[in-house]
């Protein structure tokens, strides 16, 4: 029987030939990533550490500090950098989402273990790489020891096959997903199929930041010929991806046409078995904020697609649209190619980069009874603000469509009026 | 009743029979930079008012499916400040899991668990080998015992007792 990409991932940084599922692999870990909320004055800080070429600090769920204490904690985080001499430091400026820098700037390879304390870790997979957040102790652990337990966990496969029409996304390709699949806690996810090829790298590295929502341990993307030629023009590091055996056992496989696939949107409060397409919505939900951004599509090809379905048209009056880039560098680079002035002439907000409204914390916070509309990462009770506040999830296409509507709507229409 | 850090674990049940009750509810995002006091009021507090003052230590919470999903926060440190002692699931999310472990709070998952137990029956629950019995109602349910490899976790009291151990903190 052979091994899926995870499997052979663990196996390989825990000096295994083989691992199968409920073994225990202690593991080398290859990249240790420190967020700015681990950094205050009450978290407790190692006296020595392990590998500081290893460990990245990218400041970004608070950036720049909305508040005392996070000014504090962010000055906490550039002494701990000083102090270990940790040279990947990504301060106010050159910051963005942990997990889009991580992308960028290909911290995270095929092949390789990456943890960090965001939940939102295993978008890492998106390039071959066994990523997963931890816990702020256990991040704490690593940074010590340089190791970590995995308890090997069996493999859901998700094959995607033939190309998307115009108006899905790889937002829409997840929630669909989840209506299928349901969460898969206690199980990777492995993507595969002839798909995945004309998926661009952003709608992968959206499908994998998602798989949090799924409760996923981890999920895999094989390292394409794309994958790879992007990241060789990032980082010299070399790196061994991983290929699931043709004999490898998977718990469950779900095939997608992807060709067959709608716009999709995820009702409040939780997404597995919670999404439908947007058309068979019974009723017409109108909104109070439109919301662009986080690590799963705060990025260019979110940009793009907003700027196309805003271009002439105006964000319907009562309705705030909020567009919040993954990182500085989307951010220049949306500016270069004129996006965000269509944007701002449309009546949206363009924000600087960072987790902002998208947990809640800073730059569109939801007050009592509000109802939004977002692209971000997750639609808990609570999650954008008030507890009362509805959250609806979509693809980008599907909030700028909304915006422009006032109310959730199919974004198909406007993408065939602006191509 | 039971110490802190034992894997062998007799208490009171409540239950949360809801899928996918998620940390965000455990603590809000609004408490991160509160006194524990604060946080450890806000647990809970938006989905069962009141449950915080009701809880006494010793006490277990039985659940439904996908428990714990969500973020890193450590919503599994908070529920052991307040004197949860196991937790019993249908199916627990990954990363709560480990938060678990690594605070040395005792979980499992249990198929079946959550039409074991009606609320305030008293459960035993020997995460060793597996064993869940309701007293209460006479009823014996097994589940795949915890790995020794994390038991061993919790005896030691949680990951930070190791590294003050080992001398990193």
């Amino acid at each position: 029987m052979g091994m899926t990409m995870a499997e052979k991932i663990l196996a390989r940084h825990s000096g295994q030939a083989v691992v199968r599922p409920g073994d225990i692999a202690v593991c080398e870990v290859d990249k240790i990533i420190q967020i700015d909320l681990v950094f205050s004055a009450s978290a407790e800080m190692p006296k020595r550490i392990s590998n500081p070429s290893k460990i990245a600090i990218i400041l970004d769920h608070a950036i720049p500090a909305p508040t005392v204490g996070d000014a504090d904690g962010q000055a906490i985080a550039r002494e701990f950098a000083r102090r270990f001499g940790i040279e990947k430091f990504y301060d106010v400026g050159r910051h963005g989402i942990c997990h889009q820098v991580i992308l960028e700037n290909g911290l995270a390879l095929p092949g390789q273990i990456l943890t960090c304390t965001d939940s939102h870790t295993c978008a890492s997979g998106a390039f071959n790489c066994v990523a997963r957040g931890m816990g702020p102790l256990e991040m704490l652990q690593i940074m010590c020891t340089g190791k970590t337990w995995y308890q090997v966990a069996p493999t859901v496969k998700f094959e995607l096959n033939g190309s998307k029409p115009g108006s899905v996304f790889g937002k829409d390709i997840f929630l669909h997903l989840a209506a299928v699949a349901g969460s898969v806690e206690g199980h990777n996810i492995e993507f595969a199929g002839s798909g995945i090829a004309g998926l661009p790298l952003d709608d992968r590295a959206t499908l994998a930041t998602m798989g949090a929502e799924l409760s996923a341990e981890f999920v895999t993307f094989p390292a394409d010929a794309r994958a790879i030629e992007h990241l060789r023009s990032v980082t010299d590091e070399r790196f061994e991806p991983a290929e699931s055996d043709p004999d490898a056992e998977y718990a469950a496989t779900y095939a997608v046409d992807l060709s067959s696939l709608r716009p999709y949107v995820a009702k409040p409060d939780f997404i597995p078995h919670n999404t439908l397409p947007v058309a068979d919505l019974d009723e017409k939900i109108a909104i109070d904020q439109a919301f662009v951004g986080s690590c799963a599509n705060g990025k260019l090809e979110d940009f793009r697609v907003a700027a196309q379905i805003m271009r002439g048209r105006t964000v319907a009056p009562g309705v705030r649209f909020i567009v919040t880039p993954a990182s500085q560098k989307v951010l220049k680079e949306a500016v270069r190619r004129g996006y965000v002035e269509t944007l701002l002439e449309a009546g949206a907000v363009v924000t600087n980069s960072t987790c902002g409204a998208c947990y809640g914390g800073h730059m569109g916070v939801l007050g009592a009874e509000e109802v939004c509309i977002t692209s971000s990462t997750r639609n808990f009770k609570g999650r954008m603000g008030s507890p009362s506040a509805r959250i609806y999830m979509a693809s980008s296409a599907t909030v700028a469509a909304s915006a422009v509507a006032g109310y959730i709507s199919d974004p198909t229409p406007l993408l065939a009026e602006s191509l | 009743m039971s110490d802190s850090h034992s894997l062998l674990v007799q208490g009171r049940v409540w239950n949360f029979p809801d899928d996918n009750i998620n940390t965000d509810l455990m603590m809000p995002q609004s408490v991160f930079a509160k006194p524990l006091q604060v946080q450890l009021r806000s647990v809970f507090a938006t989905y069962r008012p009141g449950w915080v003052d009701a809880v006494r230590p010793g006490d277990i919470i039985v659940a439904g499916r996908n428990f714990g999903t969500g973020s890193s926060r450590p919503g599994s440190f908070l529920l052991k400040q307040i004197g949860i002692a196991a937790i019993v699931a249908e199916t627990i999310n990954g990363l709560f899991y480990r938060n678990c472990i690594n605070y040395a709070l005792p979980a499992m998952e249990c198929p079946g668990v959550r039409e074991l137990a009606s609320e305030g029956d008293v459960m035993r629950i020997n995460f060793a080998t597996g064993s869940v019995d309701n007293l209460t109602q006479n009823i014996t349910r097994s589940a795949p015992p915890m790995p020794e490899f994390l038991q061993a976790i919790i005896r030691a009291g949680g990951i930070r007792e190791r590294l003050k151990a080992e001398g990193y903190l």
